[in-house]
């Protein structure tokens, strides 16, 4: 059989001590989608509670917590690690031409900076659990006697490994790429990657200082956060949103990668504007240091500090636009081919579409003081979160599916099981739209009963998208052992991975690649 | 640009000297009340202290221009948080005031 990076060394250790980039991918791979399992149980436990009025399988204290872990699962070991550290780190290298990243020790690191903060994470599940939310908001989460401070430090060793593979990627995209890649010639997935490494790099920092503070009130009672001694629990909020709302991007650019990429393979033409979406990525990167307040509007955060946060939040709107408006016009003329990820790069388009422009509404000062903690606003980031990033890991998982394991999945499944994502998605959010213009509020285990119809349809939709996941779930596991062998490029892609074999050897390249024309010509 | 370039050691100790004679002005400031610009002076103190060990201590004055630029955005991003989050409590104070 042909050496490739999945056979040229056995055993599990080869697996746990590996340093090939592909590997680690894959070690993500499985982390993300086992903490997906888990977060999207929680979700399924939360939406079965709220189908009727009332108690009905769990107490309300209960409910805080199982809603506090699926938020803090998805964002953290879900979301965030999902397309960076999963896809990115397994196609990165391949893009550029390169061996592998810069460090590859310090990429396995964090690999295990994930595991290790996942588990002290979890671990506070046979502690008591905690029942703040994912935010962790002061001073509720300096009173609560639930176990902040595990829950608290495991965000933050996870935060290391999010640090360190974007510092990995930086310097990676700088030294390593081939002769003749030009950044301008980059793949632009990899400049999405770019952008986001420098939020990781610049941004989470902030979020380790800050969780590290509320470490601090906890047991030292230093009082920064609390009024009584002089400090301010907004300015909890501030530190804690610096790094969240760019964090929205860490989640989002990824994913725009991952589209930027099916949508060019998927129409057959190069993505039109490709310098406009390159610097769309890193305006949004930019821009995403400058509106936080817009979580805050109610806050007790002073008006003046609101209309600023409101004005600048908008700006947002434009790079997000140049780069939808750039997408649809490559699709412009193209020869479509409806295959699975190219479904979820639709799927992208329509549903990232209304999250985004939910987002705009929201950023409107007096609209967002009427909905804020409503349902509207759980609508909107569930559509940026899950029209956005998760669209665009699956449709990678399923681009990149015959390059990772050289077996093509089946399509049919591949279609059905996008279907009922897609429609099951907006079955179970786009009521909560209406739920909450109507002026249900989040977060509550209950609610009255003018509520219910809409919430029965919200928790149906959940069992949808959950069966979409199933079979998603075995059609894939299913292909990787059994499915039909995939050629080098099955798609006909014109980026550099596809010019190696399906799977790759292990140093991606027998020959050093040589490049001497755009991405996508 | 020299790779073992060396740093004398009166340099050093001029710097460490100076570094303690900021730690008692640190004191000594704070035996007074300058209201709302307390942290403010506690502040540009601490900075400038900061700064002597990143030139010095750190080699930052000695080292390659990219450097400046790595610490210079961490600087900017610091300055963006305490900017944003001061013209909140700032503006707060103000509105508090007014109403
Ligand atoms: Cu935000």
């Amino acid at each position: 059989m042909e050496k490739n990076y999945l056979n040229w060394k056995k055993g599990l250790l080869s697996w746990l001590l590996t340093r090939d980039h592909k590997r680690i991918g894959l070690l993500y791979m499985i982390t993300v989608f086992s903490f997906f399992f888990v977060g999207g149980v929680f979700a399924l436990l939360l939406r079965l509670e709220l189908f009727k009025v009332g108690e009905t399988i769990m107490n309300s204290a209960f409910y805080n917590q199982i809603m506090t872990y699926h938020g803090a699962v998805m964002i953290f070991m879900v979301i965030i690690p999902g397309i960076p550290a999963f896809l990115g780190n397994f196609v990165l290298p391949l893009q550029i031409g390169a061996k592998d990243v810069a460090f590859p020790k310090i990429n396995l690191l964090s690999w295990y900076c994930l595991i290790v903060g996942a588990g002290v994470t979890l671990l506070s599940l046979f502690l008591g659990g905690v029942d703040t939310g994912w935010t962790f908001y002061t001073p509720y989460s300096i009173e609560t006697n639930t176990a902040v401070i595990p829950v608290v430090l495991g965000v933050f060793i996870m935060g290391f490994s999010s640090i360190l593979t974007g510092l990995n990627f930086i310097v990676t995209i700088h030294r390593l790429r081939c002769p003749g890649m030009t950044f301008f010639r980059m793949p632009l997935f990899v400049w999405s990657l770019y952008s986001t490494a420098i939020i990781q790099v610049l941004a989470t920092p902030v979020l380790a200082i800050t969780l590290l503070l509320l470490v601090g009130e906890r047991i030292l009672d230093i009082g920064i956060f609390n009024s009584e001694k002089g400090g301010d629990p907004i300015l909890f909020q501030h530190f804690f949103w610096f790094y969240s709302h760019p964090a929205v991007y860490i989640m989002i650019l990824p994913a725009m990668g991952v589209i930027s990429e099916l949508i060019s393979a998927f129409s057959r033409q190069k993505i039109f504007g490709y310098k406009a979406v390159v610097f769309a990525s890193l305006g949004i990167a930019g821009v995403s240091f400058f509106v936080w307040g817009h979580h805050m509007f109610v806050s007790g955060q002073s008006e003046w500090a609101g209309i600023v946060f409101s004005f600048l939040t908008m700006l947002v709107g434009v790079p997000t636009a140049v780069k939808i408006f750039n997408w649809v016009a490559t699709l412009f003329k193209g020869s479509l081919k409806f295959d699975t990820p190219f479904l979820y790069a639709l799927g992208f388009l329509f549903l990232f579409l209304i999250g985004g422009v939910t987002g705009i509404m929201l950023a409107v000062l007096p609209f967002d003081v009427h909905v804020h903690d409503t349902y509207f606003v759980v609508a909107h980031f569930h559509y940026v979160m899950v029209g956005g990033t998760i669209m665009g890991i699956m449709g990678g998982f399923y681009y990149w599916f015959p390059k990772m394991f050289g077996r093509l999945y089946n399509e049919l499944l591949g279609q059905v099981s996008f279907v009922f994502i897609f429609i099951g998605f907006n079955v179970t959010f786009f009521p909560q739209f209406i739920l909450g213009m109507s002026g249900m509020p989040r977060r509550y285990a209950d609610y009255i009963s003018p509520y219910e119809p809409l919430n029965q349809v919200s928790t149906v939709g959940s069992w949808l998208i959950a069966s979409g996941f199933v079979v998603a779930f075995f059609a894939l596991i299913w292909a990787m052992f059994k499915g039909k062998k995939s050629s080098a490029n099955p798609w006909g892609a014109k980026t550099l991975e596809w010019q190696t074999s399906s799977p790759p050897p292990h140093e991606n390249f027998l020959k050093r690649p040589v490049v001497s024309k755009d991405a996508y010509e | 640009m020299s790779k073992n370039h060396s740093i004398s050691f009166k340099i050093y100790l001029t710097v460490l000297v100076i570094l303690l004679i900021l730690t008692v002005i640190t004191v000594g400031v704070a035996q007074v009340d300058f209201g709302m610009f307390n942290a403010f002076f506690a502040m540009l103190i601490a900075t400038v202290k900061a700064g002597l060990v990143l030139m010095y201590f750190m080699h930052l004055k000695y080292d390659e221009k990219l450097y400046w630029l790595i610490f210079g955005s961490a600087v900017f991003f610091v300055v963006l948080l305490y900017f944003f989050s001061e013209l909140d409590i700032v503006t707060r104070v103000i509105q508090n005031s007014v109403l």
